[in-house]
């Protein structure tokens, strides 16, 4: 029998009435990576949140190293030798690496220059030996998040921690930081480390797993040995049907051109020059992809075109027209849609129900609103058939939309943006975060967009995607467009030595 | 010259009573929560104060019990804001409220009264006969060192140990501090209530030293001010003291100035620190306008450990 680090029986949890683990068992075993796969909502960061002691279940017992034991706090969780790197790094911002990763030690009050030194020793001690490199005086903010998740790694192995769990490790990296990711992790596995990666990225699952758990709608489905099973399997385990194989696009005559930009260049929030002389076009049934590692100019790219900041330089034509210092209203008035990077913060307003959120570009024109008042009944039906038509699954139409999941808050925004017949749509990172499902839903969305004759601009850090979804390619790198791949040249490796600033085909070395 | 030396001991002392309440804010609001009752409890440690002295004529017994008073508030206000996560800014409004008129029914059959009481002065001989400071530092009341000791110490707890790091991280990240083992409510409920301790501390002092007989609202908006200096002085406990002497300096100059008769009303002078409060917040709200905030990250965001976000 073997010995099980992690042993958890019969679990279930509810919040209010969404059983959000039911009767969940879930074993690993010492030294193993154990992947935990699921959809998001299946109930995957359940299980971890009370394995790291931020939920209690409702009933069920854990077991650590053979050992029962009630895990009522992180700090608890933490004694057992659990350490988790969260999806959402666990990191005060306005700290240093160094500050955060002794934040909570007790004992010697003072924090003098020399006891500073020693424990940065030993941190980089730590970190050397295992790969992991970060700056660890400068605020955590200014580190990328590569190396943000190295400060969250070291952190747990600082804390002694045997039974390490990584949340969506990979959402937020590069394919570069990822790979060493998995490096690192074998690294881990030979120093005898338990590790538990929770995702829903299949080919991850295979290249890094020796054990995966599948779990559907807070029940766990399966157990199976990596070596055993294949990408296809796993998928119809955890969608539950067989999945379509990626999506077809149809090879489209593109037509008119709709957004022309000349030169732009647009200033940074630190006064530097976010975006250099970018030129681009992009024509009706088109969608141009924009690859980069985050914060190259992305964002600043899509704020100015849907006019939440001003450019600097250039000329940016739409139908034709010159825009001069558009303004937000402007611009959704002129046909342009905007999916923004952060849908809960910028998409949708959270506490508001389904069709206050689907009027809020609309609800001044005439269709919406008589006499300066909202017409509800009228609303209502046509919020209704919005969402029948993008599939938005909600239990009812005015309670908060922070209560839906992911998938139907990006589909409710599509929503919403597709049903004024947009003619260019600016997409921000839109499948960030979503399951394969959503994603797939995503991207159909985005496809038939194209076909009705709109241009597309998406701009998405999943490579992926962009590759599978775009006509044409422009990699931004440090402001300036440093390359331009139509469909067919599309190359996964090239575009990632693109994105490092490579620009010579036979110079990179990889 | 001596009007000079003068307007800066009267700035020190009408500073003082600021420099508490200031200190006792910007640890509350390094915790992530704002405290405006302020005003409110600064006018209950006034008021009992007042009224312990007129009974016992001792002063440590009156500093105690101004103390207490006022962390009695601090406790209310922690406990709704942290324990029952109600709104930071009414629960800090309605203490404010609530301290005006508790203080002013409190000192109805004290009003008035001229209190006798002698606050111990630090003499320092051997300072007399440095020209300038000499004459300015060496004849301080006690309370003035306590808080110019408070402040020096509060930025060395915030900036040089294990328990000021953990104070930021509190207030700025309540969910990393929790998932570190931080204990969110209890260093919140331990800072808001030591706090209100100081901005009692505050109070007393007022009555004791700066104008020592009771009137009905007699920190007259000081409270305000302070939580307009947390701002100022950009939650740092080393520019606090800065901060409260330049706006004891106002207050002072306003009050000195009449005596000149410049044809200025002497009620545009008393306006004197209100306005520049106003006009410090604009310029610095201006000045900073491209800079991120200063302000601890979740201030005025009650946590919740099982929050689905």
């Amino acid at each position: 029998m073997p010995q099980y680090a992690i042993d958890m029986k019969d679990i279930v949890k509810r919040f209010g009435e969404v059983t959000a683990s039911d009767h969940v068992s879930f074993m690993v075993e010492k030294g193993e990576v154990h992947a935990l796969l699921g959809e998001n909502g299946a109930g995957k960061s359940t299980i971890m949140s009370m394995l790291s002691g931020l939920y209690k279940a409702d009933s069920g017992t854990i077991s650590i190293q053979g050992k029962e034991v009630r895990i009522r706090s992180p700090k608890e969780s933490m004694e057992l030798g659990i350490g988790m790197v969260h999806q959402n790094f666990r990191l005060v911002q306005t700290l240093t690496a160094l500050e955060n990763i002794i934040l909570g030690e007790k004992g010697s009050l003072w924090r003098g220059t020399s006891w500073m030194n020693k424990k940065k020793r030993e941190i980089e001690n730590i970190a050397d030996r295992f790969g992991l490199r970060f700056p660890a005086g400068v605020p955590v903010w200014q580190l990328s998040v590569g190396e943000q998740q190295r400060v969250e790694i070291v952190k747990t192995l600082y804390r002694g921690a045997n039974i390490i769990i990584f949340d969506e490790p990979t959402s937020v990296l590069t394919p570069g930081e990822a790979d060493q990711l998995f490096r690192t992790m074998q690294e881990l596995k030979q120093n005898g480390k338990t590790m538990i990666i929770t995702t829903h990225k299949l080919k991850e699952v295979m290249a890094v797993s020796d054990r995966i758990s599948v779990m559907r709608k807070g029940k766990m489905i399966a157990n199976l040995e990596s070596k055993n099973t294949n990408v296809q399997e796993l998928a119809r385990l955890m969608v539950g049907r067989e999945m379509s194989n990626g999506i077809s696009i149809k090879k489209k005559q593109r037509g008119k051109p709709i957004l022309e930009v000349e030169d732009l260049v647009v200033r940074g929030t630190h006064g530097n020059d976010a975006l250099k002389d970018i030129n681009f076009t992009i024509f009706e049934h088109e969608i141009i992809g924009i690859a980069g590692v985050a914060g190259n100019g992305q964002k600043e790219l899509a704020e100015a075109l849907t006019g939440l900041i001003p450019w600097t330089g250039g000329r940016v034509a739409f139908n034709n027209a010159n825009l001069k210092v558009p303004t937000v209203k402007n611009l959704i008035d002129k046909g342009i849609a905007h999916i923004p990077e952060d849908r809960m913060k910028s998409g949708l307003a959270g506490s508001l129900g389904i069709v206050d959120n689907l009027l809020l570009k609309t609800y001044r024109t005439k269709s919406r609103t008589k006499y300066g008042l909202l017409q509800k009944k009228k609303n209502k039906t046509w919020a209704e058939e919005l969402i029948k038509k993008f599939d938005v699954r909600a239990s009812d139409l005015h309670s908060p939309v922070r209560q839906l999941s992911g998938g139907n808050q990006q589909k409710l925004l599509f929503a919403r943006e597709v049903d004024q017949d947009p003619k260019l749509m600016i997409a921000v990172h839109p499948t960030q975060g979503l399951d394969v499902g959503a994603t797939e839903a995503v991207h159909h969305m985005l496809v038939n967009l194209r076909g009705s004759g709109s241009g597309i601009l998406l701009i998405s850090e999943d490579l992926d995607e962009v590759i599978q979804l775009s006509d044409r390619i422009l990699v931004l790198y440090s402001g300036e467009i440093i390359g331009e791949l139509d469909r067919a040249q599309a190359n996964k490796e090239y575009i990632g030595q693109l994105m490092a600033g490579l620009t010579g085909k036979e110079e990179a070395v990889l | 010259m001596d009007l000079f030396i003068l307007l800066i001991t009267a700035a020190i002392s009408s500073g003082t009573p600021l420099l508490f309440a200031v200190l006792g804010g910007i640890i509350s609001e390094k915790a992530g929560v704002i405290n405006l009752g302020t005003e409110g409890i600064m006018l209950i440690g006034a008021v009992i104060s007042c009224i312990v002295f007129i009974q016992t004529g001792n002063l440590f017994v009156t500093l105690v019990a101004a103390v207490f008073a006022a962390a009695g508030l601090g406790f209310i206000h922690a406990f709704l804001c942290i324990s029952l996560r109600s709104n930071q800014i009414v629960s800090g409004l309605a203490i404010t409220l609530f301290g005006t008129g508790l203080s002013a029914y409190l000192g109805k059959a004290i009003a008035g009264t001229a209190l006798a009481v002698s606050v111990p002065k630090i003499k320092l001989p051997w300072l007399e006969s440095v020209p300038f400071i000499g004459r300015i530092f060496s004849n301080l009341d006690l309370f003035i060192w306590v808080s110019v000791a408070l402040a020096v110490l509060l930025y060395l707890y915030m900036y040089k140990t294990s328990l000021g790091l953990h104070l930021k991280a509190v207030g700025d990240s309540p969910s990393t501090s929790d998932v570190m083992g931080i204990s969110v409510a209890g260093y919140r409920y331990f800072h808001v209530i030591a706090g209100s301790m100081l901005m009692g501390l505050a109070g007393f002092y007022l009555i004791m030293v700066y104008s020592p007989n009771w009137i009905e609202g007699m920190t007259a908006g000081r409270g305000w001010i302070a939580i307009a200096l947390i701002i100022f002085a950009r939650w740092n406990p080393l520019y606090a003291l800065l901060c409260a002497y330049f706006f004891g300096g106002l207050d002072a100059l306003g009050f000195r100035i009449q005596l000149f008769d410049i044809g200025i009303p002497s009620y545009f002078l008393k306006m004197l620190p209100y306005v520049s409060t106003i006009l410090v917040l604009m310029f610095i709200g201006w000045k900073n306008r491209h800079n991120p905030p200063a302000e601890p990250t979740s201030l005025g965001i009650p946590y919740f450990r099982e929050q689905r976000f």
